[in-house]
């Protein structure tokens, strides 16, 4: 027995019950049930069909866009290309892009970028997966336009005097990811190596590849 | 379209605006510009919606906050559909 005497609220294991959450459905919940059941009655979509979506959503992850960024370190073709036309060159690469308009921005020894959208929260998923939940949260999005080296700091992301920062609020049809510098003390890794030093964080632009001991 | 604009301080109704309220009304400069995209505004009426100029156009902090600028040149970048922009001519 973990413990001297039961207590109806823990279970067996000592942690409190979770409460069920089966409470009633949001105006916004109901309608999208009734779309979709609809959309399933008439013959346009199949409830597979729209599972396979979901899980191909939920497949995307930061991977796609380190991968991108450790060829762009490596090959300087490929990295004008980026620079030119971001999503030609992440197609290139094969990663699904869709119509998603893409621009890669550039940190170097004097300019540090970094990723909002103040609006609502239009980030690169078919590069980077799902946004982090404070990426959504007014207190990035207001906050990072006006104090951006603060958050940053808060991030662990002290930046020196002489960078300049570059702050870009996604407020229509562009998606943007920061291509980080890549880090002293690489020289000679593969492509392989080097995409696991680069974080989502790092392609949002409030953290930078970490350099190895 | 000049190198330096002004937000429009346009306090239209409706939805999906892609003007955010801390740029109407301030100076800036055009990074670049992105091409002809569907106005939002209609859009999200489901109306006809025209075709219009997108613009990258960059701010200094100085200019969106003032004295109360973190780092006075800091800068921002957004978009900015042409129909919110307004050109200035001075050469200064």
């Amino acid at each position: 027995m973990p413990h001297d005497h039961p207590h109806e609220h823990l279970s067996p294991s000592g942690h409190p019950y979770r409460p069920d959450q089966d409470g009633p459905l949001t105006a916004a919940q109901a309608l999208e049930i009734a779309v979709r059941e609809l959309l399933i009655e008439k013959g346009v979509l199949t409830a597979r069909e729209i599972a396979d979506a979901i899980a191909r959503m939920d497949a995307r992850s930061p991977a796609a866009g380190a991968r991108v960024v450790a060829r762009a370190w490596t090959d300087p073709a490929f990295k004008a290309r980026l620079l030119a036309d971001a999503s030609a060159a992440a197609r290139e690469m094969g990663c699904d892009i869709d119509a998603l308009r893409l621009i890669a921005v550039e940190n170097d020894e004097t300019t540090h970028n970094v990723v909002v959208c103040t609006l609502c929260s239009c980030y690169p998923r078919n590069l980077l997966g799902l946004p982090p939940d404070w990426y959504k949260q007014r207190a990035y999005r207001s906050r990072v336009v006006a104090e951006p080296r603060k958050v940053l700091a808060e991030f662990g992301l002290e930046l020196p005097a002489h960078v300049r920062i570059r702050v870009h609020d996604s407020t229509a049809d562009m998606r943007y990811f920061v291509l980080p510098a890549r880090p002293a003390g690489t020289e000679g890794w593969d492509e392989e190596r080097l995409a696991a030093l680069v974080t989502r964080d790092c392609m949002i632009g409030v953290a930078v590849p970490q350099a190895p001991k | 379209m000049a190198e330096r604009v002004r937000v429009r301080a346009w306090a239209p109704p409706g939805l999906h605006v892609r003007t955010p309220w801390y740029l109407r009304g301030r100076v800036g400069e055009i990074e670049r510009e992105l091409g002809l995209f569907a106005n939002p505004e209609q859009l999200a009426y489901g109306l006809p919606a025209r075709r219009l100029r997108l613009y990258r156009v960059r701010f200094t902090m100085a200019e969106l906050w003032g004295p109360r600028a973190e780092r006075p040149d800091d800068v921002l970048e957004a978009e900015i559909f042409e129909h919110w922009l307004e050109p200035l001519d001075d050469a200064s």
